[in-house]
């Protein structure tokens, strides 16, 4: 590997651009030094990020990166050994209700006594609060975030009857009715059908085009430059961030993936350097 | 029968009466409360506070006994018991955070010596001057006699608190046992929901130490719950319906032991929550044994019925008796196997079906609708009339069966 030192020059120098100020406007979400460890070993290290407002970001590096776990640790499903998360520059305690969440799917047990609708339900709990309706004007609202995916005709089913796709679907329903400005997806395609893909794309896209911010954890690279208008690329620490047609790019993939990444593969991505 | 018969309708006098009215209130307070354990996977954690208790009753008999008071005041022991089994919970919380040991493996350290210790503190006891009648065993398997109208007062209140506590805090409750990683990034502090779950457990644990005693309490929250889950999907309706068959048998349960000397209470009202649990696992609408069964013949017998047509379209014969008989039943084939009008009728319209659907598995763009196919589902309930159309087009005139 002669190259090396030359591409972590490179790489360096776009997460010294990425950070603030790449984008316009101010970040949704930020984060300084941030550590995470699962007993001795850091999961992710020493992260500085900056999510722009208003984009849509994908997080991509190799199994174990750190990926989703980079995600929980800025909402603080899991602790954070050390840094700070702030959400449009305000400390996460303060700007929880501007964020929604979307959770692997595979994370819960479906066997669980819920409807579709109850399960959209959920993500008003927090405004309805403890005793508040849930009947009525809510109730609508709920459905209208189940049109909004696709899944209108199936408010009343078991939510154990659902394929695959379907639950990822309803999990994004959850999130919309948390009506947020920032939305937080870990891996939303995967093991999901194509129908259930576009669904979610169309979806995400509609958000971007109403000023929300969007950042998925993603696995699929083939599609990164299709769906995402910008990249963080993590392998425990920051490797690139940026634009995709910067940052998304042979060198820093190889980078980030190494020898896990062939060089025959790296050829067949719709890299954002060799599109016009 | 009739000593049962006065009892169930309270007729056997004003101490049974408040027994089962009072083990009744402590059934439903518990069915409802352990809906939450049993969704949030803690059914035996609680096991591991109940079986905590007995420690806390025996020192607090002993302290009361060395301040020259009455040992067995039922407030006092209570007291005693809450204590030692909120410690046992936070030493298993520790064990979790603090060590490699997994949840099972703390619960069961701590549930063994906590009772150990409870044991040999009986034993001292025994030992005692004043201990000879103390009568504590009763908490171990629970017993209604000499129960006194304060003593049901103490469960009337408790189960109240342990309900309220419950049906309060009944969403975030949901969201907890459902997927606590959403409540956290929604804004919940899971782990202090959690507390005032095991809180209300504890609640319950306590005041049914003296009815059904502390081996079995954990039957108690849990059974309801179970047999409540065969019969609803909403947790909503869970939490009503579990609290329904925990009253119905304590109440029960209590009167039962009421009408026959000696019988124990805590045994006798877990028993008759297991009945409603092992009725509700056979003869539940959906999710019981009998109705999985049904559901399931009924599926064999569709496929059978669609793999004998397409035999007979294709002119192969059909081997298995199942098919054989089904299709005899259904006058689509004679006695000597031949296909009737009818039979070779409904092979024609199979076969055309099975054709359709590969000519729209070959050109329809969306996996999601062709992905439905699987031998039995009618291409009819999957694409338009307009759809179905294109697909005939594209496999020519229909084609008659021959016999």
């Amino acid at each position: 590997m002669t190259g090396t030192a030359g591409t972590k020059d490179v790489v360096a120098a776009r997460i010294g651009s990425g950070h603030r100020g790449a984008s316009s406007g101010e970040a949704a979400l930020s984060v300084r030094g941030l550590t995470v460890s699962y007993a001795e070993k850091p999961a992710v290290f020493s992260v500085d990020a900056a999510f722009a407002a208003g984009a849509m970001t994908a997080i991509i590096g190799p199994n174990g990166a750190g990926k989703s776990t980079l995600l929980k640790a800025c909402l603080g499903i899991v602790p954070r050994l050390s840094g700070e998360v702030e959400l449009f520059g305000q400390p996460l305690e303060k700007a929880r209700h501007r964020i929604a969440y979307v959770p692997q799917r595979a994370s819960v047990d479906w066997d669980f006594p819920a409807t579709v609708l109850d399960l959209v339900k959920m993500g008003l709990f927090r405004s309805v609060g403890l005793f508040g309706r849930l009947r009525g004007e809510p109730e609508a609202r709920a459905r209208a975030c189940l049109e909004r995916v696709g899944m209108a005709g199936f408010a009343d089913r078991q939510i154990g009857q659902l394929s695959g796709g379907q639950q990822q679907r309803v999990f994004l329903a959850r999130a919309l009715a948390q009506g947020a400005d920032l939305y937080l997806l870990d891996e939303p395609f995967a093991g999901v059908d194509a129908a259930t893909e576009r669904a979610i794309v169309d979806v995400l896209r509609t958000l971007k085009s109403e000023g929300k911010t969007v950042i998925a954890v993603h696995h699929d690279l083939a599609t990164v430059t299709e769906y995402f208008d910008r990249v963080f690329m993590i392998n425990v620490s920051p490797v690139a961030e940026g634009p995709v047609a910067e940052a998304f790019t042979a060198e820093t993939l190889m980078a980030a993936y190494g020898g896990r990444l062939a060089a025959t593969h790296v050829d067949e991505l719709a890299l954002a350097g060799t599109r016009v | 029968m009739t000593p049962l018969l006065d009892a169930l309708f309270l007729q056997a006098g004003h101490n049974a009466a408040l027994v089962a009215i009072g083990a009744g209130l402590l059934g439903y307070a518990s069915g409802a409360t352990g809906t939450f354990l049993f969704l949030r996977k803690r059914a035996l954690l609680s096991d591991a506070a109940a079986h905590a208790t007995l420690p806390g009753v025996a020192l607090a008999f002993i302290v009361m006994v060395a301040l020259g008071g009455d040992g067995r005041n039922l407030a006092g022991l209570l007291l005693g018991s809450a204590i030692t089994a909120a410690i046992g919970l936070v030493t298993v919380q520790w064990i979790v955070a603090h060590t490699r040991l997994t949840e099972d493996a703390a619960i069961g350290a701590v549930l063994g010596v906590f009772f150990g210790v409870g044991v040999v503190l009986l034993t001292v006891i025994q030992t005692m001057s004043s201990g000879r009648q103390a009568g504590l065993e009763d908490f171990l398997l629970g017993s209604t006699a000499g129960m006194l109208r304060q003593d049901a007062l103490v469960i009337a209140a408790g189960g109240a608190l342990a309900l309220a506590l419950t049906w309060a805090l009944r969403r975030p409750m949901t969201l907890v046992s459902f997927d606590a990683d959403f409540a956290t990034a929604a804004g919940y502090r899971v782990s202090r929901i959690d507390l005032m779950m095991m809180l209300a457990a504890l609640v319950v644990t306590v005041i049914g130490l003296k009815v059904v005693g502390l081996v079995l309490i954990v039957a108690l929250l849990i059974i309801p719950p179970v047999a409540a889950r065969f019969w609803t999907e909403s947790v909503g309706r869970m939490i009503w319906i579990a609290g329904a068959i925990g009253g119905i048998s304590g109440y029960a349960g209590a009167a039962v032991s009421a009408s026959a000397p000696n019988l124990p209470t805590g045994p006798i009202i877990v028993l008759m929550a297991a009945g409603v649990f092992v009725a509700s696992l056979l003869f539940a609408p959906v999710r019981g044994v009998a109705a999985a069964f049904i559901r399931q013949r009924r599926f064999k017998a569709r496929v059978h019925h669609r793999q004998g047509l397409l035999a007979i379209a294709r002119q192969e014969p059909i081997r298995e008796t199942f098919t054989l008989r089904l299709l005899q039943r259904e006058n689509l084939i004679r006695a000597d196997g031949v296909p009737t009008e009818a039979g070779r009728a409904a092979a024609a319209k199979v076969s055309r079906d099975e054709r359709r659907w590969d000519i729209a598995r070959r050109i329809h763009q969306d996996a999601g609708l062709t992905g439905r196919y699987d031998g039995l589902t009618p291409i009819e309930d999957v694409f338009t009339a307009d759809e179905i159309q294109e697909f005939d087009r594209r496999i020519g005139p229909p084609v008659a069966v021959e016999g």
